[in-house]
């Protein structure tokens, strides 16, 4: 049985249904990540798991326990707020302790828990300080002790790292990773950055609209997209979209190229089904950077309408059919706009979409 | 801002300032003119005032007239100065700033954080309470007095200052809440404080700055009263405002002015007290509320 179990969950605000009927199972130590646009009910979930606020109807199962009626506190969580919602009048100590103090624990117990997390964490010689002299990341570090001090049974974070800089987030995010491998923490984690979905998740739930669109695992999610909408949240850039239709069990692309199907299809097909080819740029490239194991490598000419190097690569812009192909080559190959070049589209990793439904095709 | 440094030059930006800081001090003096009578009116005699004039200094300074009126003046038939009056008003606002500013306080917190359906009606009559006269609570006020068997004592007065002062705490602090972060208090829910540890834990400690306007604005008003103190308490029970009325305007014997004057430099030291201890923080917090809004 799952550790964690979210079953039918509604959430209305008003008329409005902000939850539309959530369905999540997370084992014991999973890594769940959350992630949808904005305002897609991500942090309403997480509220709800937390207790903080009440679902208009279904269950939440904590090990086995129905908590839907549990204060928060006795849920046994732990959550990492955006803003880190550190306590401004205490001290880092004061802070960190202030859940087992909560608790009763006497004070040389908590002392030394409390120095057991900062040494983890790499905060020692900030324990006297309050919040406020303290820089974004190691607020950050505080409020990942004061959670991690309780060692509860799930902890939730909500966006934690989106108030820090570009290069503090990847490290902070390694870190996150690392205490996950090393405490086997159960854990859901709120986001609406893709890398750090893919890099952190056992599991990603992809939402919208309060809507679940994909439950799998990252490479799940990426290679195998539930519908469109997955496919162009996922991944950046995103993934190609081009438009055609099965003809003779082959995939005929607006543009008048005629495909295999992709190797993600087990069954073509009926004739004249209108569908869109989704294949992501990196299975876009030039013939000496393409997987020589692919199966289906198909070579295609088109000009290039815009280069982008990025130093460790090039994403070229483009036009086929017209429609704009993004393709990603070795950052040595020689082409400038305007020029044709020829790139060989790995079928092998493509995928098919009905044009209506957004569903994609198995 | 940028200064527009070249539309003006140093010397007429020099004149400019020398202007301001004349005016100011004309302002300043004008001010501190009735205070500058009243303390060497107190410490004049009776004859050197009768005789003198009044912006002279003292020729022989004396603290008669203090010791008089906190002491032996004679209020109307009693003659044992101000200072019981005086221990009156202390005792009068001490608790009813306190609790005024504690329920205050709580009402904020409820307004802000607790929110219930029909919290902005709540809010919306506790605010119209702001606007309602002194002189329209008078009847009703003294009716509930009487029916507690609260009337003529402090601790009547005390309740109608914290009834008449609540409406304007909550609004000082239910506006300081409104801009304290959500998460804290969800995150204090999950760390497991309740309603009142999460006040006196996290809420109060930082209130500092809204906490100190509160307390001014309160003991001024209060200490301040006039028509609430005349009104529910007579005699021996008065508070410091109506006996320096009586002592003032009593028609019996002498007028003296010198310790009239003592009297009421006595009266306005407590809320000068209150002023110079907190006012520093006083600015701060307005300026707090001012921007957090
Ligand atoms: N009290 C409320 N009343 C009405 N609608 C609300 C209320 N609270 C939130 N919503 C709506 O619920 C939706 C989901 O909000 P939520 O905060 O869960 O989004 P989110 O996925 O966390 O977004 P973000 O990535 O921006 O944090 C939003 O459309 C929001 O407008
Ligand atoms: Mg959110």
């Amino acid at each position: 049985m799952a550790f964690l179990e979210i079953r039918n969950l509604v959430r209305k605000a008003g008329a409005v249904e902000i939850l539309k009927g959530i369905n999540i199972d997370l084992e014991k130590g999973g890594f769940l990540v959350l992630v949808g646009p904005s305002g897609c009910g991500k942090s309403t979930l997480l509220n709800a798991i937390a207790g903080l606020q009440q679902p208009t109807s279904g269950e939440i199962i904590i090990n086995g326990q129905v908590v839907n009626d549990l204060h928060p506190a006795k849920r046994d969580i732990a959550m990492v707020f955006q803003s880190y919602a550190l306590y401004p009048n205490m001290t880092v100590e004061e802070n960190i302790g202030f859940a087992l103090e909560m608790r009763g624990m006497p004070k040389t117990e908590r002392a030394e828990a409390i120095r057991g997390v900062a040494k983890t964490l790499q905060i020692e010689h900030l324990l006297t300080r309050r919040p406020a002299q303290l820089s974004g990341g190691q607020r950050q570090r505080v409020a990942m002790g004061r959670a991690l001090v309780r060692k509860p049974q799930v902890f939730l974070f909500d966006e934690p790292l989106s108030n820090l800089d570009a290069k503090l987030r990847v490290e902070v995010r390694a870190e996150i990773k690392r205490l996950h491998q090393t405490t086997h923490a159960t854990i859901v984690y709120v986001t609406h950055d893709q890398i750090e979905a893919m890099t952190l998740a056992t599991k990603i739930v992809v939402m919208k609209e309060g809507i679940i669109q994909q439950v799998g695992s990252p490479s799940d999610i990426y290679n195998r997209p539930a519908n469109t909408f997955v496919a162009d949240f996922m991944g950046s850039p995103a993934m190609n979209m081009l438009p055609g239709h099965i003809d003779g069990g082959m995939v005929h692309l607006t543009g008048g190229t005629r495909l295999p199907l992709p190797g993600t299809v087990s069954a073509a097909p009926a004739q004249g089904t209108e569908v869109l080819l989704g294949i992501r740029p990196e299975a876009v490239t030039d013939r000496s950077l393409a997987d020589p194991s692919a199966k289906h490598l198909i070579d295609i000419e088109a000009p290039v309408e815009l280069t982008e190097p990025t130093g460790s690569d090039m994403f070229l812009i483009l036009r086929h059919g017209g429609e704009a192909l993004t393709a990603r080559v070795r950052a040595e190959v020689a082409v400038e706009a305007g020029q044709m070049i020829s790139v060989a589209l790995n079928l092998d990793k493509a995928v098919l979409f009905e044009k209506g439904t957004g569903q994609r095709i198995a | 801002m940028s200064a527009p440094a070249d539309s003006v030059s140093p010397g007429s930006a020099r004149a400019a300032r020398y202007f301001i800081y004349g005016a100011l001090l004309v302002f300043a003096l004008v001010y501190l003119t009735p205070l500058y009578v009243m303390l060497t009116t107190s410490l004049k005699s009776l004859d050197e005032i009768r005789g003198g004039d009044m912006m002279a200094l003292p020729v022989a300074p004396s603290l008669d007239a203090w010791f008089r009126a906190w002491g032996e003046a004679c209020i109307g038939v009693t003659c044992g100065g101000i200072k019981g009056y005086f221990w009156n008003s202390l005792k009068m606002v001490v608790p009813a700033v306190a609790i005024s500013t504690l329920l205050g306080a709580l009402n904020g917190y409820v307004l802000t954080k607790w929110r219930f359906p029909g919290h902005k009606i709540v809010f919306g009559m506790m605010l119209f309470a702001c606007f309602i006269p002194f002189q329209a609570v008078l009847i009703p006020m003294a009716r509930v007095l009487g029916i507690l068997g609260m009337s003529n004592s402090t601790a009547g007065l005390v309740l109608v200052h914290v009834i008449y002062g609540l409406g304007f705490t909550t609004l000082f602090f239910r506006n300081y809440y409104e801009a304290f972060p959500d998460e804290l208090i969800k995150s204090a829910m999950i760390d497991g404080a309740g309603f009142f540890r999460i006040f006196w834990r996290i809420l109060l400690p930082s209130s500092g700055p809204i906490i100190v306007v509160t307390v001014i604005y309160q003991f001024t008003n209060i200490w301040n009263d006039f028509l609430f103190g005349v009104s529910f308490a007579s005699g021996e029970g008065a508070p410091m405002t109506v006996a320096l009325n009586n002592l003032v305007s009593s028609s019996t014997g002498v007028k003296e002015y010198n310790v009239d004057m003592a009297a009421a430099v006595i009266a306005a030291l407590p809320t000068l007290f209150v002023y110079i201890v907190a006012g520093r923080y006083f600015v701060r917090g307005l300026m707090a509320g001012a921007v957090k809004g």
